[in-house]
């Protein structure tokens, strides 16, 4: 699906692209199988999503809420208010986005990058694996609500675990620092967020390693490579398809978390900490102003839809030279 | 393979290492769940001073804490069961087969991920409310409404995922497949699902989790007896208290089962699926 | 094979079973017509725990009932979820018969016309406007219309002092003007100890303490138009003044800037930690985390002393919780005989006495569990120094920019920057453009 500029692939299935004189059945078979997950994402995500970009076009207020189609037009207003960087609604609105993306490419590496470690590490079996893969699980399972306000228990100035084993304790600074607001609340942001994270991927990448052959890497040993050479030639090369979903997700993802900046901070996010969907929550729930809500959204959209074309260019030009 | 003793230093304090990173919330959690509320809201002590099992019998009572937990199970499960049938169809059609649309339909449903997910909400519950009305289906402060959500939110991560491992699965077990005399389908079912099992798992496990962690559309979209447990848990923040020890308690219950769960499932993430299945 | 069967299975079940979690819903069907209508009552969470208000309110209820034959379904919505659920309700038509309602939200919701008005004769059929406060009807919508809601419980700000901390430091008074709390605290504060705990975490706390220190320097956050009117100097005064509680008087912890969940304050003052707390009624709450009764004291929040030019007597901004009716009901007749019961007097004492805020009829004052020395003051308050926020439909707006903004100053003052009047202004300012002013 991702591969879009590879050359196909000679089988069978290139019978259901012809004409279908043939077998008229076959050709059928594609759109029965997707058929159920057309409809559903047609009803569920597609239209909600295009009543929202029709929305931005709107003044679409509190007043209008009753009936949106009295709303009165707003031509690119919305989209103008969101975008004049040097009034204070842009200007925050940029802020926000640079923040956003600071904290978004700060996860993703960390988290890939230690669910990726532990993924290697507990590969081949050994004593207590089974404890050790649930254990890196559990904060996925913990309800989210739960888990932040532990954290944020754990990193209040005066009563907190963290304070108190840097300060009390280690000795490792004089003077308590704060950490949910300051400059120390983007550090807390996204640690809080690894650690949410790391395990998802951790998961993806532990099934996506299972099926690599074991044949392949007795093949590597045999040819000398040593544990790093098997994971150059052999795991990273064959986890690429699964790799290449998971780093695009989680960028996705992470770029429009909202439970956990929401949980964290509540509804007023330090300025150091706040992220786009703050933002956009804000101008909708909270302000009911979902015109520029709608905007912020559409904006948001066109940016991801660029990187994200960006980051398929990149990825199947690599996969077609490899 | 044997292995070096600098692998297994590194998996030994590497994996130390993240268990600690990962344990100390919890830790957290349970010892606050032991402690009476005015401790809990004190200075932090490693060791709780006073210990009671007080908070695991209240939370029960301050909010409905068993239905919740019904309602999260079904939904959940109903949801993540259907999103992996679904994506396992779908993710099948987009990797063994080249159809025209295909490229449609793979960048639009990625597009799905890049809106925040705020603004699907009141669409989505005016359709709800519209299509309820026209069809007697009770969409909305229902949990069908909510699994129906829940499973279309989760489509797009399944069917790349599925089709991520179905391509790594190759077509010769398909062709095997179709020349012991099965369909396309009987190819599907009998032969590429038993190898791309630990996929499945993990799309079953994530969907379910997200089902199960959801929180702004259940706020809106339940009413107080279908309203599931990531919201309800909410309801321990009262006006005038918060019941941290409650919060922690019942969290920590809710979680077990799931837990417990993952331990039974990660058997399956298991590799040798494929190995040898083309001889 | 194993697993063919597993999966065809999963898959009838999937389609057996999701059918019957339909069964989960319970929407009432209310009867169109003349059979004895069920009202769906959304009420807010003011006691201990959502099950504990159902059950002080479903006795209440029966008595409704038993009284007009009208049941009431009543659901008890986290203040997590009531407004989005309002939203919600607003935008698709489909919402509950009546609901209660921060009465802060009232010219806000008000502009959307969800609502049903309460013009002179839907007044009357509920009793008539006159029997409530008037402090309490002025925060029920945009001045000159009429009110979206009425009154149901109403409460306003004190200054909470602990008599036993105040007696150790040879203080017999509460302080009665600004430059006295400020002496007093430097009294109380010893190392360890601090005077006074604010909330500063909290947007909503910020811009209502901002709000009422405004109004006594003379200042306003709208002018009569209902236009921003936010950078003015009144306005910095009055948050430099609660700023500097913190950064220059130094009775206020700095970690303070951190609470942010709307308990935190309260609590380290029912705890001993500090000697007083700007808060609204919270007798209940106190008791709740184990404040010895007797310890226990209230006095208007201080005034500036001389009073600035233009100074309003004003203490505190009108709090509560309104009663509205949702102007989509197929019952209308039903819901304001709701409305009636609700804000009779008996249900005004009940209601009231077990919440531990204050009736918002005047005739339900005559119980003695009102002439309490506290719910004396905080009444008094109510009739003689407190205001509305402001009336318009930005109103949210306005309550999340300023808030936050305070909050940011707050962490700034926190971590040691002196927070001046020029970046006050300047963050009022900006504050402002984002209102479009």
């Amino acid at each position: 699906m991702l591969d879009t500029v590879e050359a196909p692939r000679p089988t069978d299935a290139d019978l259901s692209g012809s004409v279908g004189r043939r077998r008229p059945r076959r050709e059928l078979l594609p759109y029965l199988l997707l058929a159920p997950a057309i409809v559903l994402e047609l009803l569920i995500h597609i239209i909600p999503m295009l009543v929202g970009v029709a929305i931005s076009f709107l003044k679409l207020t509190q007043f209008y809420l009753r009936n949106w189609k009295a709303a009165p037009h707003a031509g690119g207003d919305n989209y103008k208010l969101a975008l004049t960087f040097d009034k204070p609604a842009g200007k925050a609105l940029l802020h926000s986005f640079e923040v956003t993306l600071a904290f978004t490419l700060l996860v993703l590496a960390i988290s890939w990058g230690l669910g990726m470690f532990a993924a290697v590490l507990t590969q081949r079996s050994f004593a207590g694996r089974g404890l050790v893969r649930t254990l890196f699980l559990v904060p996925y399972a913990m309800p989210v609500f739960a888990s932040v306000i532990t954290w944020s228990f754990m990193l209040q100035r005066d009563t907190g675990v963290v304070n108190h084993v840097l300060v009390d304790q280690l000795h490792l600074a004089s003077q308590r620092p704060f950490w949910l607001i300051g400059n120390n609340s983007f550090l807390s942001l996204v640690v809080v967020t690894i650690w949410r994270t790391w395990p998802f991927a951790f998961l993806c990448l532990t099934a996506g390693m299972q099926s690599i052959p074991t044949e392949l890497y007795e093949a590597a040993a045999l040819d000398g490579a040593g544990i790093g050479g098997q994971l150059r030639r052999v795991t990273l090369p064959l986890l690429a398809p699964v790799n290449r979903v998971l780093v695009l997700v989680l960028f996705l993802w992470t770029f429009n978390d909202f439970t956990t900046p929401y949980t964290l901070f509540g509804k007023s996010a330090p300025r150091q900490a706040d992220l786009i969907s703050m933002h956009i929550y804000q101008n909708s729930f909270v302000n009911w102003n979902f015109g520029t809500g709608s905007a912020m959204s559409v904006l948001l959209l066109l940016f991801l839809l660029a990187v994200t074309g960006l980051y398929l260019l990149i990825v199947n030009r690599r996969a077609s030279d490899a | 393979m044997r292995e070096p003793s600098w692998f297994r230093w590194t998996r030994r304090v590497g994996l130390s290492v993240l268990a600690v990173f990962t344990l100390l919330p919890i830790y957290v959690m349970v010892t606050s769940a032991l402690k009476p509320l005015a401790d809990v809201q004190g200075d932090f002590t490693w060791f709780p001073t006073r210990l009671t099992l007080q908070p695991f019998s209240d939370m029960w009572h301050t909010i409905p804490l068993a239905r919740y937990f019904l309602n999260s199970v079904v939904v959940s499960s109903i949801a993540s069961l259907s999103s992996v049938a679904i994506a396992l169809l779908a993710g099948y059609a987009v990797s063994r087969y080249r159809f025209r649309g295909r490229q449609t339909f793979s960048v639009v449903v990625l597009s799905t991920q890049m809106f925040p997910g705020i603004l699907f909400l009141l669409p989505l519950f005016v359709i709800f409310v519209n299509l309820g009305e026209a069809t007697g289906l009770p969409l909305y402060g229902s949990r069908l409404g909510l699994i129906i959500t829940y499973l279309t939110f989760t489509l797009p991560f399944s069917i790349w995922m599925l089709v991520g491992y179905l391509d790594s699965i190759p077509r010769e077990l398909d062709e095997a497949a179709k020349v012991d005399g099965n369909g396309p389908l009987g190819a599907l079912f009998r032969v590429v699902v038993p190898a791309a099992l630990p996929g499945i798992v993990a799309v079953a496990i994530y969907a379910f989790m997200t089902a199960w962690g959801e929180v702004l559309f259940a706020s809106v979209m339940t009413d107080d007896s279908t309203r599931t447990l990531a919201v309800g848990l909410q309801g321990y923040a009262t006006q005038n208290n918060i019941y941290w020890n409650q919060i922690m308690a019942a969290s920590l219950t809710v979680s077990v089962p799931v837990v417990v769960g993952f331990l039974l499932l990660q058997r399956f993430l298991v590799a040798g699926m494929t190995a040898g299945a083309v001889k | 094979m194993r697993l063919t069967r597993i999966t065809t299975t999963t898959i009838a079940t999937v389609l057996v079973v999701v059918p019957l979690a339909a069964c989960g819903s319970s929407k009432s069907k209310t009867g169109a017509g003349d059979a004895k209508p069920t009202l769906t009552y959304w009420a807010s969470n003011q006691g201990t725990s959502l099950e504990n208000d159902k059950q002080i309110l479903t006795p209440e209820l029966a008595k409704f009932t038993s009284q007009t034959g009208i049941k009431v379904n009543v659901e008890v919505v986290p203040w997590s979820d009531l407004l989005n659920r309002i939203l919600a309700a607003t935008t698709s038509g489909k919402g509950p018969d009546v609901l209660n309602i921060g009465n802060t939200w009232s010219s806000s919701l008000q502009a959307t016309g969800a609502l049903t008005q309460f013009d002179d004769d839907t007044m009357a059929k509920i009793g008539g406007k006159d029997r409530f406060l008037a402090g309490s009807l002025s925060a029920t919508g945009v001045p000159g219309k009429p009110p979206t809601a009425v009154p149901l419980y109403s409460l306003a700000y004190g200054l909470y002092y602990n008599k036993k901390q105040f007696a150790a430091a040879g203080i017999s008074q509460p302080p009665a003007t600004w430059a006295e709390l400020i002496a007093d605290g430097k009294k109380l504060t010893t190392a360890g100890h601090w005077a006074l705990s604010v909330e500063g975490g909290s947007a909503t706390e910020n811009v209502h303490h901002a709000f009422a220190l405004s109004q006594q320097q003379g200042g306003a956050f709208f002018d009569a138009d209902g236009k921003p009117t936010f950078n003015t100097p009144q306005n910095v005064a009055a948050i430099k003044q609660y700023l500097d509680l913190m950064q220059s008087d130094k009775i206020v912890n700095p970690s303070d800037a951190e609470y942010s969940n709307g308990t935190e304050a309260l609590k380290d003052f029912a705890t001993g930690k500090t000697s007083m707390v700007l808060w609204q009624a919270a007798a209940g709450s106190l008791k709740q985390l184990g404040m010895a009764a007797a310890d226990i004291g209230v006095a208007p929040v201080p005034l500036p002393s001389p009073t600035p030019a233009g100074g309003r007597r004003v203490t505190s901004m009108v709090a509560g919780i309104n009663l509205a009716v949702f102007d989509n009901t197929k019952h209308k007749d039903a819901a304001l005989q709701f409305v009636k019961f609700m804000t009779s007097t008996p249900e005004q004492q009940t209601l009231n006495k077990t919440y531990g805020s204050l009736p918002s009829v005047s005739d339900a004052y005559t119980d003695p569990a009102f002439q309490t020395t506290d719910v004396q003051t905080f009444k008094s308050i109510l009739s003689d120094s407190a205001a509305p926020l402001p009336a318009v439909a930005q109103e949210s707006q306005f309550e999340t920019l300023i808030g936050t903004a305070i909050k940011n100053m707050f962490a700034d003052a926190a971590s040691g920057k002196t927070v001046t009047e020029a970046d006050i202004a300047s963050q009022l300012a900006a504050a402002q453009q984002q209102l479009g002013g």
